[in-house]
């Protein structure tokens, strides 16, 4: 049956975003020949939608900013439960990468010198974000696609052939990493993946030493959720089908202001430059409550009175900043206490204000893009009138378990993984900011030891035997078959009905704040929608059918909500992107523990297997201990807080 | 929140053919016409093909045709239309379509290729780029691009001309040529690229008769003929075609 | 009008090619466009053939164009010997006798010609009158075209010229006004209705040609560093806000040198008299 396309390349990257570019072009730069697998259009990948900057210690804003510091704020935004060794590369490696940016021909906004202006955002002491206006993922995703358009140009005038050595599949999914032997039972060595092109439905095989995932997020497992429709956890799933770990999945992060209204636009970002360039939130009350939420970790960090805030702005150096730009998860938490105390705005949010703190003309300077999203969506000018804001699901800390150095995933040789599918770099919380510098950083990384991997000793290619790329094939076509005989246990399902109940599952039982009864219910639902899945059915032929994407897409879904819902079982404290109402407080002894979710059955076909029994298997490890030179960048009394008391005296 | 049933007729088809289907569809209050499509997805037609992404204005996935008009289907409100009237949704007419909604784009990526990159300044380490706001701003609002394509889709010179597709660009990727024109640091003439020259030679300038549908479509708002599409005629004037010297060369040119 | 395409069809079905071409979606409509698109490009075309209907008249009428101290923007500067003296008007016989025709025709060339090559004009009449295309997304009726790439459109590129030339007449225009100032005995310090109606038109004259997109381009936009020519870099953002208006302007100077000629008409045919102010 195998008459599928197959075609050699060195290193395969899954995925088009930052750090899936930047990975490619790293490895091209680097000498291997590079094949780019996205599911969107060149260009469109869900980067373009971050807008408030890249976090990076270039002290262009104030002199006193440094790695040191970017290292701290990342490590206590994320309560301390981050890759210590990722975090301080990604510190020290930012400014570099935006530098690298300009090379390529990215307009940054100007400071008065020239040098490239940084802003404000949550968590970060000083201000730090590159950006451009507030489409500064746009400028991203663009001067790195334009990057590689002008590599490929290099290879053209030399090779005659644009793509002779970096080439972009675009509009096509990858449903199956490719092994020598396959996973499992043997050491797994990735030999390449299997995919299917959108447009037409035809299926192929590109072969590769090196696989770099960077598929982004698992957002749209939730109801509410910022993300785009790619997001649905693809990475993460062909990760764990492969055989690798991920890694703390329990933590997803809520942006805490999403839109609330009109219904459509739900969860749509409200990029939180609003708040750093001095928007504040306030509830039906029309209070600032943010000053009562400031939590005993951040006491210090934070004004505790609205004149000392309002004076910061003006003079950072001599007042602390507003409780506002707490980190994402304390903001988002509040926002969902002042709602649920019946404080909130009419339509469930809260109000976010910048009309009464900037002239229009300044709003509409610095925030174009939230006006215009405004004006357009929801009717509202924010230069007049406040936002109403809600918490969105916008980010998952969780991900593949990945080497600090080399971003290559754990337990399947060849396999790398960068940007948000990898896990480890955020800990408990990410930071505003900290997204783009880290696809840069660690999307270079990957780029750098995918090449090297695939011309490493091990150059004998390895093998892809037919048996696993027809059992893909069969995988990928079942929901086909389930349109034209009916299968055992029931009708065939509607792949978007099962995907809408999917997400209110989610929603509701997992999401920002939660409960032990709810998540075991979680469980429990995903379990029938597992056995539900199996007879998702579509209509039509393979030619560019959503609806048998999403009956593909169901699979990792299913799969990610599975690891997150386990993992947030397990974790019985409150520590940045997962609240348990029924253990509020953060707990020392849980700092030490990473959680991994691993394939429960890797041995059982996954059709054949009783879809009502778990398919993920949890395990802990004690994370590694903190370089001494790297605590010694905290005070005491801080890492006190943080730490148990056998850590502080090792 | 009140809620009405709209009539559509979204074209279905690939290739071979096809031709308006018609669905009645409810709407809520605040919907946008993908909204609309998705619910037709979900309930009606689930092979119904549409490219989008974000939903939100921001990727420029969901270009199409509404009512005739390039539209991105994420920003197109219900609310600008009567209830009682049929909304029409077909693909972009200018490129080949795929199926349903879908187009094949490919001529833009074809187009973005033949753009010479930045080149960047020789003897400039990274980390010491010195651009002011004033001169990086025109280049900037050309960089909100998000490559919807919809001025591409709109512009009489490719989409009543197929053959015009070969000589000519589109005004996404002559606006392309101005930004780089104008970025401060670009070195393509150190580099021996004429910037200015190419843009007429081989990119079409001239096909451009500036009647400005490219603007009227941009959902960015970029004044793209205005700020990028006559300054770049108006730099050729100054280098290529200032009309004494062509007519000169011309003459002159003709006997041998 | 030369505009580089084809003559129209005569066949009224559209052209097979377009967005009818093989490939395409399969749809016969030229367009699906449900708003009256049509009513921009008819407004425009019946505006514009207004004024030329108007303005062929009045040139070639070679008559009623001065009445002390006002001569018409028509006949302004009057470069033949056939003209009528104007004390300290704008005269300059530089064309001598053999000129027999209306002495406006030498002159009108220039502004015509700025006019006709403007990029807001040429936008105008190639979509109103030669329906290239007659709006967006609606197929132009042409099989083939190729825009202003090659002779004759190519020639539009001499609209940086007639630039020139249009400061040049915006100058004596000016002048003229400044002689408005007079009463019809010549002694200053005077002024009439007329006197408002060439003020107001002097601006909009003004206003038009230096929101034009030449001189926006000659006066900064050619720059690659604004930083380094902050007078230029002010002037630029002058006039690009005014050139936001451009079309505005078009009009508005369109109508009003109309007025300012038709005023002058009226008084020197004798059906009104100036109501003078001091």
């Amino acid at each position: 049956m195998s008459v599928v396309d197959r075609q050699e390349w060195d290193v395969v990257v899954v995925g088009a975003g930052g750090a899936g570019l930047r990975a490619a072009i790293e490895a091209r730069e680097r000498g291997a020949r590079t094949a780019v697998i996205c599911k969107s259009l060149f260009g469109k990948a869900h980067t373009v939608m971050a807008e408030g900057g890249i976090a990076a210690a270039m002290a262009n804003a104030n002199e006193h900013d440094g790695w040191q510091v970017h290292f701290r704020d990342t490590l206590r935004g994320g309560k301390f439960l981050n890759q210590w060794r990722m975090a301080e590369l990604h510190a020290q490696e930012a400014p570099e990468r935006v530098w690298e940016l300009e090379t390529w021909g990215a307009l940054f906004d100007r400071t008065a010198d020239g040098r490239i202006a940084q802003r404000n955002f949550g968590g970060h002491e000083y201000p730090r974000l590159a950006h451009v206006g507030d489409r500064t993922g746009l400028e991203l995703i663009r001067t790195l696609q334009q990057k590689i358009v002008s590599l490929q140009q290099e290879d053209h005038r030399e090779t005659g052939d644009h793509e002779s050595r970096l080439k972009v599949f675009q509009e096509c999914t990858v449903t199956r990493i490719l092994q020598d032997p396959p996973f499992p039972g043997g050491a797994g060595r990735v030999g390449g993946v299997f995919a299917y092109e959108r447009e037409s439905g035809r299926f192929f095989v590109l072969q590769a030493p090196s696989v770099v995932l960077a598929t982004g997020g698992i957002g749209k497992s939730f109801k509410v959720t910022s993300n785009s429709w790619e997001y649905t956890g693809d990475g993460h799933a062909l990760a764990l089908l492969a055989g690798a770990p991920l890694l703390n999945m329990e933590f997803v992060q809520f942006h805490p202001t999403g839109m609330v209204w009109p219904p459509s636009v739900k969860g749509i970002l409200v990029t939180e430059s609003v708040r750093g360039d001095g928007g504040v939130l306030r509830n039906s009350e029309g209070r600032r409550f943010m000053f009562d939420y400031i939590p005993d970790v951040f006491r210090e960090k934070y004004a505790p009175t609205e004149e000392e805030a309002d004076r910061w702005y003006d003079d950072p150096d001599r007042n602390r900043r507003p409780p506002e730009l707490l980190p994402r998860d304390e903001v988002a938490r509040a926002i969902n206490a002042e709602v649920k105390a019946g404080r909130g705005s009419p339509h469930g949010g809260v109000f976010l204000d910048v009309s009464t703190r900037m002239p229009a003309e300044v709003v509409r300077r610095r925030l174009p893009s939230m006006y215009h999203q405004f004006k357009e969506l929801a009717d509202v000018d924010i230069t007049a009138e406040a936002m109403e804001v809600g918490p969105t699901c916008h980010y998952v800390m969780g991900g593949v378990a990945v080497d600090s150095d080399t971003a290559a995933a754990r337990g399947v040789p060849g396999l790398f993984a960068a940007g948000e599918v990898a896990g480890g770099m955020h800990g408990s919380n990410r930071l505003g900011g900290n997204s783009l510098s880290d696809l840069l950083v660690f999307g270079r990384r990957a780029g750098r030891h995918a090449a090297a991997y695939a011309a490493g000793p091990s150059a004998d290619r390895p093998a892809v035997d037919d048996v696993q790329v027809d059992a893909a094939a069969a995988e990928a076509l079942r929901p086909f078959s389930a349109e034209a005989g009916e299968p055992a246990g029931g009708p065939p399902e509607n792949p978007y009905t099962l995907h809408q109940e999917l997400q209110q599952t989610m929603n509701d039982l997992v999401g920002i704040i939660r409960r032990e009864a709810e998540m075991e219910q979680a469980l429990e639902r995903l379990a029938a929608l597992r056995a539900r899945a199996r007879r998702a059915g579509v209509e039509g032929h393979r030619q560019f059918n959503p609806g048998w994407h999403l009956a593909l897409d169901l699979r990792n879904m299913l799969l990610v909500s599975e690891c997150v819902a386990r993992a947030a079982l397990e974790r019985t404290e409150s520590r940045g992107g997962h609240t348990r109402e029924d253990h509020p407080a953060m707990d020392r002894a849980w700092r030490r523990i990473n959680l991994l979710c691993w394939l429960a059955d890797p041995a059982g076909d996954p059709a054949a297997t009783d879809p009502e029994r778990g398919r993920i298997a949890l395990s802990r490890e004690n994370t590694d201990p903190v370089r001494p030179d790297l605590l010694a960048l905290f005070e005491k009394e801080e890492l006190v807080k943080y730490l148990a008391e056998e850590e502080l005296y090792e | 929140m009140s809620s009405y049933e709209a009539r559509f007729q979204v074209w279905r088809g690939d290739a071979q053919g096809g031709g308006l289907a018609d669905f009645a569809v409810e709407v809520h209050d605040g919907e946008v016409v993908l909204d609309i499509v998705h619910r037709i997805q979900a309930t009606q037609a689930p092979d119904l093909a549409v490219r989008w992404n974000c939903k939100a204005g921001k990727c420029g996935s969901c270009s199409a045709e509404i009512n005739g008009r390039p539209r991105l289907l994420c920003m197109t409100r219900m609310s600008v239309f009567d209830r009682t009237e049929t909304i029409t949704v077909t693909p972009l007419r200018a490129f080949p379509v795929v199926r349903d909604l879908v187009t094949d784009v490919g001529f833009n990526y074809t187009k973005a290729r033949e753009i010479p990159a930045f080149v960047p300044p020789s003897g400039v380490a990274p980390g010491e780029y010195r651009m002011l706001q004033e001169d990086v701003d025109r280049s900037q609002e050309f960089r909100k691009c998000i490559e919807c394509f919809l001025c591409q889709d709109t512009c009489h010179v490719v989409r009543d001309h197929e053959e015009n597709k070969t000589a000519f660009a589109g005004p996404r990727f002559l606006m392309r040529v101005a930004e780089l024109d104008m970025h401060p640091l670009d070195a393509a003439e150190e580099a021996g690229l004429d910037r200015r020259r190419t843009a007429q030679d081989e990119h079409g300038l001239g096909y451009c008769n500036i009647t400005k549908c490219c603007t009227e479509v941009c959902p960015e708002g970029i004044r793209i003929t205005d700020n990028a599409l006559i300054p770049m005629k108006e730099r050729v004037v100054d280098r290529t075609y200032d009309p004494l010297v062509w007519l000169g060369s011309k003459i002159r040119r003709r006997p041998s | 009008m030369a505009t580089g395409t084809e003559p129209p069809d005569t066949d009224p079905r559209p052209p097979g090619g377009g967005v009818r071409s093989p490939g395409r979606a399969a749809i016969a409509a030229r367009h699906l466009r449900t708003d009256r698109w049509w009513l921009a490009p008819a407004v425009t075309a019946a505006g514009l053939l207004a004024f030329v209907a108007y303005s062929t008249w009045r040139a070639f009428a070679n008559a009623d164009y001065y009445a002390a101290p006002y001569v018409s923007p028509f006949y302004s500067p009057c470069l033949a010997e056939n003209c009528r003296t104007m004390q300290g008007g704008p005269n300059a016989d530089l064309f001598g006798s053999w000129w027999a025709i209306s002495p406006a025709i030498i002159i009108l060339i220039f502004p015509l010609g700025f006019r006709l090559t403007c990029y807001y004009y040429r936008k105008a009449y190639y979509r109103s009158f030669w329906a290239s295309p007659p709006a967006c997304a609606v197929a132009e009726p042409h099989r083939t075209y190729t825009g202003e790439s090659r002779l004759p459109l190519i020639l539009q590129n001499v609209h940086r010229y007639f630039f020139y030339a249009a400061l040049l007449v915006a100058g004596v225009l000016t002048y003229d006004t400044v002689l408005s100032f007079r009463d019809e005995h010549h002694a200053w310090g005077h002024m009439g209705l007329g006197t408002v109606v060439f003020l107001v038109n002097i601006v909009l004259i003004w206003s038009y040609t230096l929101s034009c997109h030449s001189c926006r381009h000659i006066v900064g936009g050619r720059l690659r560093h604004f930083s380094r020519h902050p007078v230029r870099y002010r002037m630029w953002q002058f006039i690009g806000r005014m050139n936001a208006h451009h079309m505005l302007l078009a009009w508005a100077s369109l109508v009003s040198v109309a007025l300012a000629d038709f005023y002058v008409y009226l008084l020197a045919s004798g059906v009104l008299d100036d109501p003078r102010f001091f």
